[in-house]
């Protein structure tokens, strides 16, 4: 500021005093922005396009677009109701015939087979036999090669398959999918389970974050107002985990949760259990070890908040007749929720992507939907539902952030 | 300002030079094998790798994989292959080649006789390594009487208390309709039907609040040694190494061990086709198959490996004649053709 005076006031050309302030300030802006710009494109390159370019797989899939492409085509005339006819049937056998010749019918068995279990293997018989068909009638032929053929629904998803989008991933994701007429109907129960999965995620979520701030809040009290000396010990017993490697620490969980870890030998030889308490494979071992990981990232801006409050309120409080009670209630803990809600908004986000420990110390219905995706991107290859989950998840923690923002405020949190 | 631009395009400049001259650096005159990690991949070092290196003057850089073909799909999609032999396992093997990701393979190139291998040698994407099985194993110590069939896996009367179980649908859905009486021969015609998938599903529902799910071969013994199951599937050669090792009493029940062959196989597009090649004829040939066996007993693909074989690891070996007839031989063609399928139902049905 001091020097855009100095400017100012000697400016010696006669420029007007508008105009050059406008420029000093330009001049200012572009090197602040040069200063963070590194830091923007590398945020942009490693994280934004990653990150949209994963999402919009979750509605872009050109697979059969682009390996039955002969089939696609002949299809965008056909009406829905009845078998299309002869022609398309022709295409058919051209495209399975490509496709058998460049290997990639596994592929197209694939998709189809998302959308119509156990399609998938008479696919690739139909492809295997296809070759030998030499001329027509086709239709005839491919319906005897395999009833598939011979079905609507199949068609009607080819006859999606024209268009590089679908809706499909994210129908799923969300327990539907199209049925025989392209139309959106609930999936069957043996495989809808997504909307389970995204309220336990939920659940858990909520369940450690709780847990957390109840065992947070007291410590981080006893904290704020020990003498720094005893405090500072206390500190380091809490950040000292903290440093830890995460899979350390859930694995430790494993060694003293199992049938004859240290916790169920402990119990045994108290006499409070005859037989080992099942405490992990389980939700138990989930929550405790998710809310031992997730304890500093709740306490920690608590008592940086606790810090910062003068003890002189309380004892005004005190002073003025307010018991040991009403004083905190009303005095002390409305100062620290901003503390709180940092604390519980970190945590809680962080759990909803929650990956390795529930792999490691859950159960098979304790999994949440990191685990998903990580299934579907690696094991299933799957990338569409990878995407389509990973795509409502984040959405999900924005809309829950934004109704946070709205309800708290975020300008009012404090990390300390 | 013209400053903080210069240093910053300097510093993009040399972010950029490094990254390529990472990328400069894979294309040096070595071979990227990988494989499963762990006793295995220890083994394989000792028997297979040293020996080449040795031979060709080839040298090796080992990478490891848990087996998802995620990862080779992705490098040969964007057509940057840095892996150049991979170890792939049966129907992983099966399903990579109907996929067209690897290379096909011309045996005339290999100077191996394919009759030696027998039926596994009729994969046309690799050469065969070494049979491993997935077998029942228990502690005699904590259970002196242990599982005599598969179907004693499935009989918590019998047996309760938790099991240990490969988190997938092999050979799990096979065992259940082994367990549930079918003969084990017919298992894949069954398997072939909607009806028999659901019977197999049937049968897993009745132990399923006793599994534990492992998804990494070093977590079955790992389980078992902690007690925290009473009996696991697992790879017999982590089983035997873990006797060896630990000195517990493990025992492994052979009853429809499901056999499993590994191969060496090339992803399409690999830039050094040629070391490959040297690399997987030399992968199939006798003498490193059979050193292979003292480090990890699995059994050779090369017949005339098995003459070279010490007979005191023959007997850890999972295709001993009378083993192999009480075997599950899995129908890799079933799995190229149903296996997205049932890995999508297993997936559902765990999550329920």
């Amino acid at each position: 500021m001091a020097t855009m005076t100095v400017q100012i006031a000697g400016s010696p050309d006669g420029m007007p005093l508008r105009i050059k302030l406008q420029q000093v300030e330009r001049w200012r802006k572009l090197k602040a922005f040069t200063l963070v710009l590194p830091l923007l494109l590398f945020i942009l390159v490693a994280f934004v396009l990653p990150i949209g370019r994963m999402m919009f797989n979750a509605i872009h899939d050109e697979t059969l677009l682009t390996l039955m492409p002969q089939t696609s085509a002949a299809l965008s005339v056909w009406d829905g109701k009845d078998l299309p006819d002869e022609r398309v049937y022709a295409a058919l056998a051209k495209d399975l015939k490509q496709a058998w010749a460049q290997k990639i019918t596994g592929m197209i068995a694939k998709r189809i087979n998302y959308e119509l279990p156990g399609a998938g293997g008479q696919v690739t018989s139909s492809a295997r036999k296809a070759i030998t068909l030499s001329a027509g009638p086709y239709k005839a032929a491919l319906i005897e090669i395999s009833p598939l053929w011979g079905q609507r629904d199949v068609w009607s998803l080819l006859k999606r398959g024209h268009s590089a989008y679908t809706a499909y991933y994210l129908l799923r994701s969300v327990d539907y999918q199209y049925g025989p007429e392209s139309q959106i109907v609930a999936s069957p129960p043996e495989s809808a389970f997504f909307r389970n999965v995204f309220l336990r995620t939920l659940g858990i979520s909520i369940s450690v974050t709780a847990a957390t701030l109840l065992l947070g809040f007291p410590v981080a009290y006893l904290l704020a107002t020990l003498p720094p000396k005893t405090s500072n010990l206390l500190m380091i017993m809490i950040v000292l985990p903290f440093w830890t490697s995460l899979l350390v620490r859930t694995t430790a969980w494993v060694v003293l949760l199992q049938d004859h870890g240290i916790v169920n030998d402990v119990l045994m030889a108290l006499h409070v259990t005859s037989q080992p308490v099942e405490l992990i494979f389980n939700r138990v071992g989930t929550m405790v070890a998710m809310t031992h990981i997730q304890l500093p990232f709740t306490l920690l801006p608590i008592y940086s908040v606790m810090k910062t409050i003068p003890t002189t309120h309380v004892r005004a409080a005190r002073s003025l007749g307010a018991g040991p009670f009403y004083a905190f209630w009303k005095v002390y803990f409305p100062q620290t929720l901003p503390g709180v809600a940092a604390g519980c908004l970190l945590t809680f986000i962080l759990c909803l992507g929650y990956y390795v420990t529930p792999e490691l110390v859950g159960g098979a219905t304790d999994q949440m939907v990191g685990h998903f995706v990580a299934l579907y991107t690696n094991e299933d290859l799957n990338w569409g539902m990878a995407s389509a989950l990973g795509a409502i998840l984040l959405t999900a923690t924005l809309l829950l952030y934004y109704v946070f923002n709205k309800l708290v405020g975020v300008d009012r949190l404090k990390m300390g | 300002m013209r400053k903080t631009l210069m240093v910053a395009l300097a510093v993009f400049g040399q972010a950029a030079g490094t990254l390529a001259s990472a990328k400069l650096a894979f294309a040096g005159d070595q071979l990227t094998i990988v494989s499963w990690g762990g006793a295995l991949q220890a083994s394989l070092r000792k028997a297979v790798f040293e020996p080449f290196t040795k031979a060709s003057g080839i040298k090796i850089t080992e990478g490891e994989y848990s087996g998802e073909i995620a990862k080779v799909r992705a490098m040969v999609d964007s057509k940057t292959v840095s892996w150049d032999v991979l170890d792939a396992s049966g129907t992983t093997a099966w399903t990579m080649c109907a996929q067209g990701l690897l290379e096909t393979i011309d045996w005339k190139k290999l100077s191996l006789d394919r009759a030696k291998f027998g039926d596994v040698g009729k994969y046309d994407c690799g050469v065969p390594v070494q049979v491993s099985a997935v077998i029942v194993a228990y502690d005699k110590d904590k259970l002196p009487n242990g599982p005599k069939s598969i179907s004693d896996l499935f009989d918590t009367k019998k047996f309760p208390g938790k099991r240990g179980l490969s988190k997938g649908p092999v050979p799990n859905l096979e065992w259940a309709l082994v367990a549930d009486g079918v003969p084990i021969n017919d298992v894949y015609k069954v398997l072939r039907t909607p009806e028999g998938v659901d019977r197999a599903f049937r049968k897993l529902d009745t132990i399923k609040k006793d599994v534990v799910w492992w998804t990494a071969g070093a977590q079955a013994p790992q389980l078992l040694a902690d007690g925290q199951v009473l009996m696991t599937a697992a790879y017999n050669g982590r089983i035997t190494n873990a006797v060896k090792e630990s000195g517990k009493h493990f025992e492994i029940m052979w009853d429809a061990a499901a056999q499993g062959w590994d191969y060496w196989v090339i992803p399409k597009g690999s830039p050094r086709l040629d070391d490959a090649y040297k690399f997987l004829a030399f992968g199939g040939s006798p003498q490193p198959q059979a050193d292979l066996t003292r480090y990890i007993p699995y059994g050779p693909s090369n017949k005339d490996a098995l003459a070279l074989v010490d007979p005191a690891v023959l007997a850890d070996l999972p295709n001993t004649p009378e083993r192999d007839a009480i075997a599950l031989h899995a129908d890799n063609i079933f799995y190229i053709e149903n296996g997205d399928d049932l890995r999508q139902r297993f997936t559902s049905w765990l999550a329920k």
